[in-house]
C-alpha cells in the first residue's frame, strides 16, 4: 500500500491546517499527554474533574479536582437552626435523601440527649434500607451504562421508581423527602405505604436476579471490571475507604454491625464482603447488600410496634400542626423552637451512620445556642474519590470510567 | 471506660511529663494534647498492637472566634480491632497558625488536611500537596472562619479571564 505523505496533500490545505491549530505532526505516542476529563463528562457522575497524564492510552497519573458543586453547607449550617438544616441534608447524597435525613436526626438527637420512640426508629430503619436499595440500583445501572450496557440501567431504574412511589405515599415527595424530624418522623407510616413496601420486597428479588442474569453472564461487562482497579485491604483502610468500596476489598467493617444505631443490633443480616478488591467485587457487594436490606426490612415490618412516632418533649421536639392550632401550650413551644431553636446543651458529638456510599458522619459542636457552632459533614464520596489516583494508575483510559463508576461517587455529597 | 485506662497507661509510658486531658461526653472519648506531639501520638495510636487505630475517619477544625487559642484541630479515628472511636484534639493559635501533618501516618489525611487548610487557613507542615481544596486557587479568604460573612465578600470570586 502506498503511503500518503505531506507532498500528496494540497500545500494550500496543509498550510491552512497548520496555521489554524497547534497540531503536532510528530508521533503522539512518544509524548505524554495531559487529558482533562470532566467536569462536564457524563461518565464522571456529576461535576468531577480528573486530570490524567497519559502515555498513549495508559494512565500514568491522575489528579482529581473537586469543588465544582461546592455550596458551603457547613457554613450554612452554622447560621440556621437544627430543624432548618433537615431539607439541606437531602441535597448531599441526592440518590438516598432519606438516609441522610436519618443521619442528621440521629446526630442532633445524640447532641440533645433525646431518643425517638421505637415505632419511629423502626420506620427510620425501613426507609434507610429502602434508600440503600434505591442508591445501589442506580449505582449498578449507571456502572453498566458507563461501560456500554444500557438495558440494565432502564431495568434498575424501573425498580427504583417503585421505591420513589413509596416515598410519594409516605411523605408526599419523591426526591427531596425531608421526612425525619428531630425526635421522630414527620408522620406515621400509613397502611398504604406499608402495603406498598410489602409488595415491593416480595417482587424485588426476582427482578434483581433478572438484572444480574443480564450482567453476570455478560462477558464484556465482566471482563471490563474483573481485575480492574484493585485495592488491597490495607491500602483501602489507609485511604479511608468505607462502605461497599471497603467491603469489596474483604474488610468486614459495617457501622450497622460495628456500632449499631437504631435497632440494627436486633436484626439478623450478613455483612457482605468480597476478597478481590477490584471493580467487579465492589459491584457484587452492592448487589448482595440489597438482598440483605430486604431481609432487614422484612424483620423490621414484623417487629414494628404500634405507638407514637414523635417524642413528647416540648422543649426539643416540634409539636404536631393540629395541636399548634388548637392548644395554647403547643403554640408557645412552637414559637420558641422556630424562633430560638432547640438549644442542645454545651458539648460536641460525632455521629456516623452506614450510608449507601459509606460512612456519613456529622460532627456537631453546640455552645448551647439554637444553631450549631460548627457542623462538619464527613462525606463518604469525597473520601472514596481520594483512592482514584491509586486505582487508575497503569490502567487504560477506558478503565477510568469503570473505576469511577464502581466507586459510585455523588458529587453533591463530595463537594458539600 | 476501658480504653481510657489503656490509653493513659500507654501514653504515660512513652510521654512522661506531657499533659494529656481526657474528656468523655455522650459515651465518646476525647483526648487533648499539645500540637507539637500530634505526629508522635498518632503514630503510637496507629502502630501500637493493642490499639491499632488504623482508620482515620475525619480531620477538621473548629474556629472559636475570640478564644486565646483560636482554632482546635479535631481528628476522629477508629480502631477496627477494638471497635472503638476516639477523638483527638490539639489547639492552634492564630499567630502561629500551623500544625504538623499526619499524612505520613494515614494517607487519607491528605484531602482532609487540604480541606481544613482551605476552610480555616491552618497550615499543615510537611504536607505533600497543600493546595486549596474546594475554593479556587486565587481565592484569598478562608470561608469557614467566623469572621467571613455568610453572604460572601463581593468581588472575591473573579470570573475567569476570556
Amino acid at each position: 500500500m502506498q503511503k500518503i505523505t505531506k507532498e500528496d496533500v494540497n500545500p494550500k490545505i496543509l498550510d491552512a491546517l497548520l496555521a489554524d491549530t497547534e497540531l503536532s505532526v510528530e508521533d503522539a505516542l512518544e509524548n505524554e499527554m495531559i487529558l482533562n476529563m470532566g467536569p462536564q463528562h457524563p461518565a464522571t457522575h456529576g461535576v468531577l474533574r480528573l486530570l490524567l497524564r497519559l502515555d498513549g492510552e495508559t494512565v500514568m497519573g491522575c489528579v482529581p479536582e473537586l469543588g465544582y458543586l461546592h455550596r458551603g453547607y457547613e457554613k450554612l449550617a452554622e447560621n440556621m437552626s437544627y430543624y432548618e438544616f433537615i431539607p439541606h441534608t437531602d441535597r448531599l447524597d441526592y440518590l438516598s435523601p432519606m438516609a441522610n435525613n436519618v443521619a442528621w436526626a440521629l446526630a442532633v438527637e445524640k447532641l440533645a440527649g433525646i431518643e425517638a420512640p421505637p415505632r419511629a426508629q423502626y420506620i427510620r430503619m425501613i426507609i434507610t434500607e429502602l434508600a440503600r436499595i434505591a442508591s445501589h440500583l442506580v449505582a449498578i445501572g449507571a456502572l453498566a451504562m458507563d461501560i456500554g450496557a444500557l438495558t440494565v440501567f432502564l431495568w434498575t431504574l424501573r425498580e427504583r421508581e417503585k421505591i420513589l412511589d413509596v416515598w410519594d405515599i409516605l411523605c408526599g415527595a419523591r426526591f427531596t423527602n425531608s421526612y425525619t424530624r428531630i425526635g421522630g418522623v414527620a408522620n406515621d407510616a400509613q397502611p398504604e405505604a406499608i402495603a406498598k413496601v410489602k409488595w415491593f420486597i416480595d417482587q424485588y428479588l426476582e427482578n434483581l436476579d433478572e438484572c444480574e442474569k443480564l450482567l453476570n453472564t455478560n462477558r464484556i461487562f465482566v471482563e471490563r471490571l474483573d481485575g480492574v482497579g484493585i485495592i488491597t485491604a490495607d491500602d483501602a483502610i489507609d485511604l479511608g475507604l468505607t462502605g461497599p468500596s471497603l467491603r469489596g476489598s474483604g474488610v468486614d467493617f459495617d457501622l450497622r454491625r460495628a456500632q449499631p444505631y437504631l435497632f440494627y443490633n436486633e436484626m439478623d443480616f450478613k455483612v457482605i464482603t468480597f476478597p478481590d478488591g477490584d471493580s467487579l467485587a465492589r459491584y457484587f457487594v452492592r448487589a448482595d447488600e440489597t438482598r440483605e436490606s430486604i431481609k432487614i426490612i422484612r424483620q423490621s415490618l414484623d417487629k414494628m410496634p404500634q405507638g407514637e412516632t414523635l417524642l413528647n418533649q416540648p422543649k426539643k421536639v416540634l409539636p404536631k400542626k393540629a395541636e399548634i392550632y388548637s392548644k395554647m401550650e403547643e403554640l408557645i413551644h412552637d414559637f420558641m423552637i422556630v424562633n430560638f431553636g432547640i438549644n442542645p446543651p454545651v458539648g460536641e458529638i460525632y455521629q456516623a451512620v452506614e450510608n449507601p456510599k459509606g460512612e456519613l458522619g456529622f460532627y456537631l459542636v453546640s455552645t448551647g445556642e439554637g444553631h450549631p457552632w460548627k457542623c462538619k459533614i464527613r462525606s463518604p464520596s469525597m473520601v472514596n474519590l481520594q483512592s482514584v489516583p491509586h486505582l487508575v494508575k497503569g490502567r487504560m483510559i477506558s478503565d477510568v470510567v469503570a473505576i469511577v463508576g464502581s466507586l459510585d461517587p455523588v458529587m453533591g455529597e463530595a463537594d458539600k | 471506660m476501658e480504653l481510657k485506662e489503656l490509653l493513659d497507661q500507654k501514653l504515660k509510658e512513652k510521654f512522661s511529663g506531657e499533659n494529656f486531658i481526657f474528656n468523655e461526653y455522650r459515651n465518646e472519648l476525647t483526648l487533648s494534647f499539645d500540637k507539637k506531639n500530634v505526629v508522635s501520638v498518632c503514630k503510637l495510636l496507629k502502630e501500637d498492637p493493642d490499639l491499632q487505630f488504623k482508620l482515620c475517619e475525619d480531620i477538621t477544625a473548629v474556629d472559636w472566634a475570640k478564644r486565646k487559642d483560636r482554632f482546635t484541630v479535631v481528628y476522629h479515628i477508629f480502631s477496627l480491632k477494638l471497635n472503638l472511636r476516639l477523638a483527638l484534639k490539639a489547639n492552634v493559635d492564630e499567630a502561629d497558625c500551623n500544625i504538623d501533618s499526619v499524612c505520613s501516618i494515614w494517607k487519607t489525611a491528605n484531602w482532609h488536611e487540604r480541606e481544613t487548610y482551605d476552610m480555616y487557613g491552618i497550615k499543615f507542615n510537611n504536607h505533600p500537596d497543600l493546595r486549596r481544596f474546594y475554593m479556587p486557587e486565587e481565592f484569598e479568604y478562608h470561608p469557614l472562619r467566623k469572621d467571613f460573612p455568610l453572604m460572601g465578600i463581593p468581588g472575591s470570586l473573579p470570573l475567569p479571564k476570556k
